[in-house]
């Protein structure tokens, strides 16, 4: 059981205080997208093994969503950030590159 | 025979005997035995039958990892199977009973099967009983269930109670053996907040047995002293009947404490199931002695050497008077001179080793008289329910016998593993130790946590080192690095004792006993005791191509009896690994997975049962239902009245009554249940445009709308009313079981799409009191409640108004999910009960009487009013259900809209929601689906619809159903045949799903 912090009112708790929400950064395709393009965007999901960009939910705390950068194969959780971005912090990613020298290269 | 002696037993208490039964015989032990020590000082050593054979079995161990002694203890509501006699604390009154027999322990008829057991090998469950198939059902399986199974289920509610702990420290120490304990004052005297679970009850492990000097003092002197010192630390939590369970990630840790399972008439909870956040975890779990695997190791008296050296010196019980040592390794001269000096006879020590010179343990059992046969093994126990000889043979070659030895005791030792389950769980990796033949943890691949640093560190002989000062050095270098690491300074005057050493000769690996064992020997030498598994197996197995050793062991079932494999795992891998030619660590061990030990489902459930098992959601007038003849539905967290039943009346004619009463008088009905979101904000009108697929920015303030809500997937997701309040407030009204979920839906899209939205999003839910007053006589009512106007003219259908009626505060809804004349009126919280009885006496010259649930059901599917759950189930789109006029063509996008744009969601071969009408007015069956014409490529019936609701209605006084129809809405008048569950077949008619006032004239006066 994980432990994680939460962004928006930086507390830490177990894994069950929290609810997952799947792949972060999606791009919602709506009316009028190409049949591919919402494909993609409604069920195609990364699996990686490794660093991986997660969606939480605080549903048994503050009710607030963030994001959490974390290693799906050791857990490690290397930072939590706003939901409110479009893409990791530079920070956090350059935190990640520490710890998993090349991991960008790997997608 | 197996007896009491007259004098030692370390851990007993003489002056309080303890009477127990097993097998309805009397018996008698002392305080401080475990059963399994109290039943050999009763010579009884026959304990149970295998799994598979039914050969008789022994106890083997003196601990957790015994195979075989399990028992059916207890009776009524503490029955309980499988519990483990090495275990088990003896107390007064503990009634135990033998498993896996029949008719009888002594005589069992299963036992033939051992003389089959040439045609039972490994994998005969697949092999024999796959053909003919329905065989399976009815004539093996019950065979197998008669005569074997392990335990009986227990069939009284457990009158014990349990209960969850929740704790919080920075270093949690599994084992309270030297190294743990020494580890723990390392830690506690470092400041650290510390836990020390141990698993049995008394402190210090295998030390106080095996013996030796610590600092000068004895090491039993040494653990009292450091109990004594621990004991005085307040940031130190000792508990003994506690075993570490579980390793989870990031340092979550499960602890089983066993408070009252050697006094069940205390008070109190039985088990406590600790669930603990630690931020380092020291395994110091020590190790386990390995069988050696020689012909009839399974005879009852064959038993681990420390086995035989614990139940004599902690509890004063001989196994055996001759007993023959056989070892490749020098612990197990421990058990031989702790014989010789109890008095008993150790006729010899077998020891497969040839060295070139005796070691300090060689020599004292020398100078004992013991006799030392070198280079030399077992070829085969001879004996049957009791060991009575073993025959010795070369350890080197295939068994020729040289010589018969007479003996009542075998013990064994095959060198020690380190319990390394609790270091794996969490995915801590393994190295294979050549020296010691064992897999010792590899400390450079610990599990890591949310720091992606290790979070475990093993200690002692849990760690692969096993003599007393090696493992000291090591607890402390354990809990000295997890120290610094956690930024805790170590005194500096800390540092570790001073054991003497002992001078060991290495112990060789011995996977087969003698190491050429011809198929015959090899055919008696068991690996898992329990499971009935054999080197010959294994053998078999890997010839069979099952080289991988999860699929081994699955095929053989090494290992995956109760004990998990705790003495069989690694033989069994020697095993695999010397078919296939590999070297054992290429071969790799199967998964450690917690619990380490079985435990108690009650103490996992704790505290969450009957009345405590899931909180209840009330509603203010919950309790007026109660008294009122409510029979409860479950909704939700929520129960809501399912019909209020009268006098004698049934279920069913409460229901009937109640419809009819609301359609020709007055019912009210308890909606406070029912999902309330307030949406507000400038943003808002836009974002409820997004979230219904109707519009609803575009609804008058004072006017409601019903819509509809769908999933990104186009599916139909929740429905209710909305309310506009006023420029930039709206209510949504969503379903009882939506409420919560809908919120979340909401705040999903508001907090991580629209984040720029300006929208807030409360759930008040819990805030009104809700009444839905229905039928004719509602206005009557409320005139006679008085305060607001309540007209047509006044508040129209689909209006609502703040006012005030009988002097309540109200917020009127004119809304209908009955096709009646209805006002849903909301009062505060507070105020729910009081306004409930106004209303009941208002109306009690009116004809009032409240409904239930299923009343409303019925109403609703009376006017064709979908409901979410049961026209919707997750597939179903707003299309198939004839709503396209919620369906808003204006709005560019809604949540679904694309989705539903999808080849798939446009098939004209949709099934439509219709009206259905069974031809001789009953009611047809739930779910039953209409058959159409052929059948399938799986040779099934084809099929063309199903039933969504049924119900029989009292209003039209014959069954009516709704449910969807290929092509159905084209097809008005055409009949369907609906094969029922129960062999009858129902005609019913296509109908529009409208059976009552289609033109809405009820609802709207």
């Amino acid at each position: 059981m994980l432990v994680l912090t939460c962004h928006a009112c930086g507390v830490t708790a177990e894994e069950t205080e929290f609810h997952a929400g799947g792949e972060a950064h999606l791009k919602r395709f709506g009316p009028g997208s190409s049949d591919e393009d919402f494909e993609e965007y409604l069920f195609m999901r990364a699996n990686p093994k490794g660093v991986h960009f997660e969606r939480w939910r605080h549903a048994n705390g503050c009710g607030k969503w963030f994001h959490v950068a974390r290693d799906t194969m050791t857990l490690e959780v290397f930072g939590s950030y706003s939901a409110q971005a479009f893409a990791p912090p530079e920070e956090l990613l350059s935190r990640i590159e520490d710890r998993r020298p090349g991991w960008r290269g790997q997608d | 025979m197996s007896t009491r002696l007259a004098t030692g037993g370390r851990l007993l208490n003489k002056a309080k005997p303890v009477n127990f039964t097993f097998n309805g015989k009397n018996l008698r032990g002392y305080e401080g035995d475990t059963l399994a020590s109290a039943l050999l000082a009763n010579d009884q050593m026959l304990v149970g039958r295998s799994f598979k054979y039914h050969r008789p079995r022994g106890i083997v161990a003196a601990g957790p990892e015994e195979p075989n002694a399990l028992v059916n203890l207890g009776a009524e509501g503490r029955f309980e199977p499988n519990a483990r006699a090495t275990t088990t604390p003896l107390f007064d009154g503990l009634q135990a009973a033998s498993q896996n027999h029949w008719p009888s322990l002594e005589f069992d008829v299963g036992a033939i099967n051992k003389h089959l057991s040439r045609f039972l090998p490994a994998g005969f469950y697949y092999k024999m009983f796959m053909y003919p198939r329905a065989a399976w059902k009815h004539v093996y399986e019950p065979f197998i269930r008669q005569s074997a199974g392990l335990g009986k289920a227990p069939k009284a509610t457990d009158v014990d109670t349990y209960e969850h702990f929740y704790a919080f420290c920075d270093v949690l120490i599994i084992g309270g053996g030297v190294a743990g304990l020494h580890a723990a004052l390392t830690a506690g005297k470092s400041g650290a907040r510390v836990i020390v679970m141990e698993q049995s009850d008394h402190w210090g492990g295998r030390a106080p047995v095996d013996g030796g000097t610590v600092d000068g003092q004895p090491v039993d002197k040494f653990v009292d002293g450091m109990v004594t010192e621990l004991e005085t630390l307040e940031n130190v939590t000792l508990r003994r009947n506690c075993m570490g369970a579980g390793v989870y990630d990031h340092g979550y840790v499960l602890g089983y404490e066993r408070l009252r399972d050697d006094s069940p008439h205390v008070q109190g909870p039985r088990h406590r199931l600790w669930r603990v956040r630690a931020a380092h975890i020291i395994t110091a779990t020590g190790a386990i002695e390995r069988p050696l695997s020689f012909a009839g190791n399974d005879i009852p008296g064959v038993m681990l050497a420390a086995a035989v050296r614990d139940y004599l010196v902690n509890h004063g019980v001989s196994v055996g008077d001759r007993t023959v040592v056989v070892t490749n390794n020098d612990n197990a001269y421990l058990t031989a001179i702790a014989l010789k000096h109890a008095g008993l006879d150790v006729p010899a020590i077998v020891d497969a080793r040839v060295l070139p010179q005796d070691s300090q343990l060689m020599e004292q059992a020398k100078a004992l008289g013991i006799r030392v046969m070198m280079g030399h093994g077992i070829a085969s126990v001879k004996g049957g329910k009791r060991v009575t000889g073993v025959e010795i043979c070369a350890q080197a070659g295939e068994g020729a016998v040289l010589e018969e030895i007479s003996c009542d005791a075998v013990a064994m030792s095959g060198g020690w593993s380190p319990v390394v389950h609790l270091w794996s769980h969490c995915g801590g990796k393994l190295r294979w130790d050549t020296t010691q033949a064992c897999f010792s943890p590899d400390v450079d691949n610990p599990p890591l946590g949310a720091d992606g640093m290790g979070f475990v560190t093993p200690a002692g002989a849990a760690s692969g080192v096993f003599a007393l000062d090696d493992v000291l050095n090591d607890a402390f270098a354990a809990a000295d690095g997890v120290m610094t690491s956690l930024g805790f300074d170590v005194p500096r005057d800390l540092k570790s004792p001073e054991a003497e050493r002992r001078q060991d000769a290495p112990m060789m690996p011995v996977w087969l006993m003698p190491q050429g064992a011809s198929v015959k020997l090899r055919e008696k030498a068991w690996l898992d005791y329990q499971n009935d598994v054999k080197v010959s197996d294994v053998r078999l197995a890997a010839q069979e191509g099952f080289v991988s050793v999860e699929h081994a062991k699955r095929y053989t079932t090494l290992g995956m009896a109760t004990d998990q494999g705790k003495l069989s795992n690694i033989n069994g891998l020697a095993t695999l690994a010397g078919a296939l030619d590999a070297d054992i660590p290429s071969v790799g061990t199967t998964t450690f997975r917690p619990p380490y030990h079985p435990i108690s489902m009650a103490s996992i459930a704790g505290e969450a049962r009957g009345t405590v098992f899931q909180p209840i959601r009330r509603t203010p007038m919950h309790d007026w239902h109660d008294t009122h003849g409510a029979e409860w539905e479950p909704v939700g967290h929520w129960r809501r009245p399912y019909a209020y039943k009268q006098g004698g009346e049934s279920t069913y004619d409460a229901v009937m009554r109640e419809v009819t009463n609301t359609r020709e008088k007055m019912g009210l009905l308890d909606a406070s249940t029912l999902g309330k979101l307030i949406v507000k904000g400038p943003d808002a009108g836009r974002f409820l445009d997004m979230m219904y697929t109707n519009m609803m920015s575009t609804l008058k303030v004072g006017k409601c709308r019903y819509g509809l809500m769908c999933s990104e997937n186009g599916f139909l997701i929740d429905d209710g009313v909305v309310a506009r309040f006023d420029e930039d407030t709206w209510l949504c009204h969503t379903t009882t079981g939506g409420a919560e979920r809908i919120h979340g839906h909401m705040e999903e899209w508001l907090q991580t799409e629209w984040w720029d939205w300006q929208v807030y999003v409360a759930n008040v839910t819990e805030q009104y009191a809700q009444v839905a007053v229905v039928g004719p006589n509602a206005r009557k009512a409320l005139e006679k409640l008085g305060g607001m106007d309540v007209s047509k003219e006044a508040l129209g259908f689909m209006d609502w108004a703040d006012g005030e009626l009988g002097g309540f505060k109200v917020r009127v809804y004119r809304i209908s999910f009955s096709g009646e004349l209805s006002y849903e009126i909301a009062v505060d919280a507070s105020h729910g009960q009081a306004f409930w009885d106004a209303l009941m006496v208002a109306g009690h010259d009116l004809g009032v009487m409240p409904y239930g649930t299923e009343c409303l059901h019925i109403l609703r599917a009376e006017k064709g009013f979908i409901m979410i759950g049961d026209e919707s189930d997750g597939t179903i789109i707003p299309q198939d259900l004839g709503l396209h006029w919620a369906i808003s063509k204006k709005k560019e996008d809604y949540l679904g809209k694309r989705a539903q744009e999808r080849s798939h969601m446009t098939d004209p071969n949709r099934w439509q929601l219709v009206g259905l009408e069974t031809t001789d007015g009953s009611v047809l069956p739930d779910g039953a689906y209409a058959v159409a014409e052929g059948e399938n490529e799986n040779g099934q019936r084809n099929m063309q619809g199903r039933v969504t609701s049924t119900y029989h209605s009292p209003t039209l006084g014959k069954g009516i159903a709704m449910g969807l129809v290929l092509n159905g809405p084209d097809r008005m008048g055409e009949t369907l045949i609906f094969p029922g569950t129960d062999g009858k077949e129902y005609q019913a008619k296509i109908v529009n799903p409208v059976f009552y006032d289609p033109k809405g004239e009820k609802q709207n006066v």
